[in-house]
């Protein structure tokens, strides 16, 4: 049996196109803020280690461990930062707690994406630089390449792509710390301007700024907190040799191994059965159903006509970014797959609110760090 | 430095500026633009007044410099601005007789840690100004030298450096 580990707090700020009133410091000290509120936790003395999920470049600071502690209650505590996404940090704080060096962990992560100036530069830089930035292109064409090649290889349409972002923009108007909620149809997204062909400019999540931070517990403090815990079940992450190697670019195998890690930890067989619900990276439209056929909740190629079916819809057999998703609350860096996170949480819960879903036992929250990387991260919560 | 011979042929600047050895070349052009925020954002404004701004904690009775909206030690809002002196005592010094590029300067730069008046240990980094490199102690008691007016700007560099206090012009410290 694998160590039990709980959620027992999270906190999020407002997620918003720009945040021009507070400083990074001050949008992570009110997710602290909150997450410790939430978990009923003195931050300075019940806390044991924290940790904040960032890329240097993204913040424009290198060695960005040493910016973070002061306002997370880190200031002269255990405190590192993880070069990757929430669901990273979260596999991090698993493993301090199952090697019972601590009992309680923060993890933080948070995006300013608004105060890059530069964003293509950004990407630029994690492209290879010998064999694809000479190139010059838009790293966001990457995407391009492997939407043609998933559309070509399942048969999927770009009509069913556009139903996920009107969905998920949708979905987003019952969420109000989404930053890019809008009443769209499938057709608006199909006759927006064309971006990186076959996607569209609304095929492609928009960026947004906040930050978020979500406390972890042993078995046995998680057992003495009011707070009702949430079960980490199953956790697992996997990286790829990315698109241009000459594998299949077509299915986020990164998305299938990392499931699979999570799934053997949870004791799922079959994922349709086991979860309920599921939060996965949607940072493009035709990104949604090719995860959730990696993910093994549908077959190759039938993610896209379920969706256009209903199937994944608020009310449909099988809830996804019923939050928004990236495409509706906004693409956070390292904190997108914390926010799938914190919604997987508030709706096990049962307080989702507007959006609670009715059947929510067991939820999936599955996170990709994005173009042009080949990572991904899986996790598994549950009520009991 | 001795020289030592080493196998193979040596390579020049010239073979590499020449393509004679293939090399990849990607200049850095990220550009950020930092939200300051409640705190700083403040902190710079009065900066450009010429005044120095703190946040204090009323539970640890701290004035931070500086400010922040929310204490480290606490873990909880800060209470209130406060303004600070100029002055301040140097807490630590360094004499850098190299620039950043390493590159060798003629009379050292005089880097200091300054402890505001008023704050609670709060320091400010910046430089010492019209003073001899070896009159600089710890303890010393210092001033801000500010930039006109008009050429502040809402920076840390609106402080043009900090300068020992003259007891006869500044009266007693
Ligand atoms: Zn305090």
């Amino acid at each position: 049996m694998p160590t039990k580990v709980a959620i027992i707090g999270v906190g999020h700020t407002a997620f918003r196109a720009t945040s021009p009133g507070l400083s990074y410091k001050e949008l992570m000290f009110e997710a602290a803020t909150r997450a410790y509120e939430d978990a009923g936790l003195d931050a300075r003395s019940e806390i044991d280690s924290f940790l904040t999920c960032s890329e240097d470049l993204a913040e424009g600071t290198s060695i960005f461990d040493e910016y973070v502690p002061d306002q997370i209650g880190g200031a002269e505590r255990p405190v590192y930062t993880v070069s990757g996404d929430t669901i990273q940090g979260l596999a991090t704080a698993y493993m301090q707690i199952a090697s019972g060096i601590v009992d309680v962990v923060s993890v933080e992560a948070h995006s300013k994406a608004s105060n890059v100036v530069t964003p293509g530069e950004l990407h630029a830089f994690a492209l290879d630089p010998i064999f694809v930035r000479p190139l010059g292109f838009n790293a966001h064409a990457m995407a391009g390449l492997e939407a043609s090649a998933y559309l070509a290889t399942t048969s999927t349409t770009r009509e069913q792509c556009a139903h996920v972002v009107a969905k998920n923009r949708r979905n987003a108007l019952a969420n109000p710390s989404a930053a890019h909620a809008a009443a769209i149809d499938p057709q608006d997204v199909l006759s927006s301007p064309p971006a990186f062909a076959p996607l569209t400019e609304l095929e492609v999540s928009a960026p947004a700024d906040g930050a978020l931070v979500i406390v972890l517990a042993s078995e046995e403090r998680a057992k003495k907190l009011k707070r009702q815990p949430v079960w980490l079940r199953g956790i697992g992450w996997s990286t790829g040799s990315g698109i241009t190697s000459g594998t299949d670019g077509s299915s986020a195998d990164y998305a299938r191994s990392a499931a699979e890690m999570a799934y053997r930890m949870a004791g799922i067989g079959d994922p349709r059965q086991g979860i309920d619900f599921a939060e996965v990276d949607d940072s493009y439209s035709y990104k949604e159903p090719q995860h959730l056929e990696a993910l093994g909740l549908f077959g190759p190629g039938r993610a896209g006509a379920a969706t256009a079916d209903g199937a994944t819809a608020r009310d449909g057999d099988l809830p996804v970014n019923v939050s928004g998703g990236s495409l509706g609350v906004g693409q956070l860096f390292e904190a997108s797959g914390g926010q799938k996170v914190a919604e997987v949480v508030a709706q096990l819960r049962g307080e989702a609110g507007p959006r609670q879903l009715k059947k929510a036992k067991t939820g999936l929250a599955q996170s990709w760090r994005g173009i042009p990387t080949a990572t991904g991260a899986v996790v598994v919560l549950s009520r009991d | 430095m001795t020289e030592r011979t080493l196998p193979g042929t040596p390579l020049s600047d010239e073979d590499m500026q020449q393509g004679k050895v293939l090399t990849l070349n990607w200049p850095a052009s990220l550009r950020y633009e930092w939200d300051t925020g409640v705190a700083i954002g403040r902190f710079l404004r009065e900066l450009k007044n010429g005044r120095i701004i703190g946040r204090s904690c009323h539970r640890c009775q701290r004035v931070l410099i500086p400010p922040r909206m929310f204490c480290e030690r606490c873990f909880r809002p800060t209470d209130a601005w406060q303004f600070v002196q100029d002055s301040g005592s140097v807490n630590t010094y360094s004499l850098s007789h190299l620039r950043w590029d390493a590159s060798r300067v003629e009379e050292p730069i005089l880097v200091a840690v300054i402890e505001i008046d008023g704050s609670s240990q709060g320091g400010l980094l910046h430089y010492l100004g019209d003073v001899r490199p070896e009159e600089i102690h710890i303890g010393m008691k210092v001033k801000a030298v500010w930039k006109p007016a008009e050429e502040r700007e809402g920076s840390i560099l609106d402080i043009r450096h900090f300068r020992p206090i003259d007891t006869a012009q500044d009266g007693p410290a």
